[in-house]
């Protein structure tokens, strides 16, 4: 932390410079590469997660993230789902049209 | 039976050629013999390289096409008596060989020689098809730039689909005083990226292109120079020593440099 600090302080440099930048694209991208998901999969993806979330908690969907990542030639799909409340019991399977 | 080494990259430009003259070159000199198959027809340049452009008498294809035999149409190296090339067609394009007859060539080559490095053509179709169906080693070439490093993915994930298990890394052109600034990724963070094995490290090197000009691979130079160094040693891993990597930051080193890294290894 204090380095960082001093990092920042001495030497101007953040989490922008390009060295950074360049690893966080590359990241995204190779994720996407190695599944091999058109953007149409993950939306479908994504929006079929989401469903079967939302009968059991009430989600931020403004500040919701789903995304792949790739760490030692594995992927893996993280999501980050806020959650504004919780649900009494399961909304039952037929209300879910609704939602979509 | 000798080993059969493809070396390759997926992108264009970043010193595949380059790496297969001065490595296959470095083999010969440590006492090996080494046959070069030049895997781009169509534009083939590893001929220029080694300076056997006007040796060239036969190709590949002749071979395959029973016009000359496979000795016949191997052009043998100046400086290195054993070192010889197998020049690939270059009026021809890369549809003009199969897997099959590559793999025909390059087995037969393994029986005369300890290596056969197998240098192969950009892109992913046809040619890096036949450039890496006879190996049973690869060797992927990146330079610490964006596009290089997502073909180089691409083509590891083809290399393990193609059942090439031994894939080892080769990072060429790196420059340490980008990467100190933050300008530049480094060797550690396009190994982490790419989670292959690393086999060397290369950094940029102006004497690469006046070798380049004179048809002379840069082992060969009197002259010694830290890519020269890097080069032997990735031959010294290959022959399977085990060699410390180059310390590139050293060059380049300042007090503000070491001053910086002092707090960062505090941290």
């Amino acid at each position: 932390m204090i380095s960082e600090l001093i990092e920042k302080l001495f030497f101007g440099s953040d989490s922008s410079n390009s060295r950074d930048q360049v690893k966080r694209r590359l990241k995204f991208v190779l994720a996407h590469d190695r599944a091999d998901l058109t953007p149409a999969m993950m939306e479908s993806m994504r929006r079929d997660i989401l469903e079967v979330v939302s009968r059991y908690v009430e989600i931020d969907m403004d500040s919701l993230n789903v995304s792949l990542e790739s760490d030692q030639r594995t992927t893996a799909l993280i999501a980050n789902l806020p959650i504004l409340r919780i649900k009494n019991e399961p909304m039952p399977l037929e209300d879910l049209d609704s939602l979509a | 039976m000798g080993r059969i080494i493809v070396i390759t990259s997926g992108k264009g430009g970043v010193g595949k050629t380059t790496c297969t003259a001065n490595l296959g070159t470095a083999l010969a000199r440590n006492g090996r013999s080494v046959a070069l198959m030049d895997a781009d027809f169509g534009l083939r340049n590893l001929d220029l390289l080694l300076g056997l452009e006007n040796r060239v008498v036969y190709t590949a294809l002749e071979v395959l096409a029973g016009q000359c035999r496979l000795e016949q149409a191997l052009v043998r190296d100046k400086r290195q008596n054993d070192l010889v090339l197998l020049p690939a067609a270059q009026n021809r394009n890369k549809d003009a060989v199969t897997p099959e007859q590559m793999k025909q060539l390059a087995y037969a080559l393994t029986k005369k020689y300890d290596y056969v490095l197998i240098d192969c053509p950009a892109g992913i179709e046809m040619g890096f098809q036949n450039a890496i169906a006879a190996a049973d080693e690869a060797i992927v070439v990146t330079t610490p730039e964006i596009s290089a490093v997502r073909d180089a993915d691409r083509v590891i994930g083809l290399l393990e689909a193609n059942r090439i298990k031994n894939v080892k890394l080769i990072i060429n052109r790196i420059r340490p005083a980008m990467v100190q600034s933050n300008d530049m990724m480094s060797v550690s963070d396009v190994q982490e990226i790419l989670s292959i094995p690393l086999l060397g490290i290369i950094p940029d090197d102006e004497r690469v292109i006046v070798a380049t000009n004179r048809g002379e691979p840069l082992v060969l130079s009197e002259v010694e120079s830290l890519s020269k160094m890097a080069l032997n040693n990735i031959v010294q891993r290959i022959e399977g020593k085990t060699v410390d990597f180059l310390d590139l930051n050293a060059a380049h080193d300042t007090l503000f440099s070491r001053f910086r890294r002092l707090f960062k290894s505090k941290s």
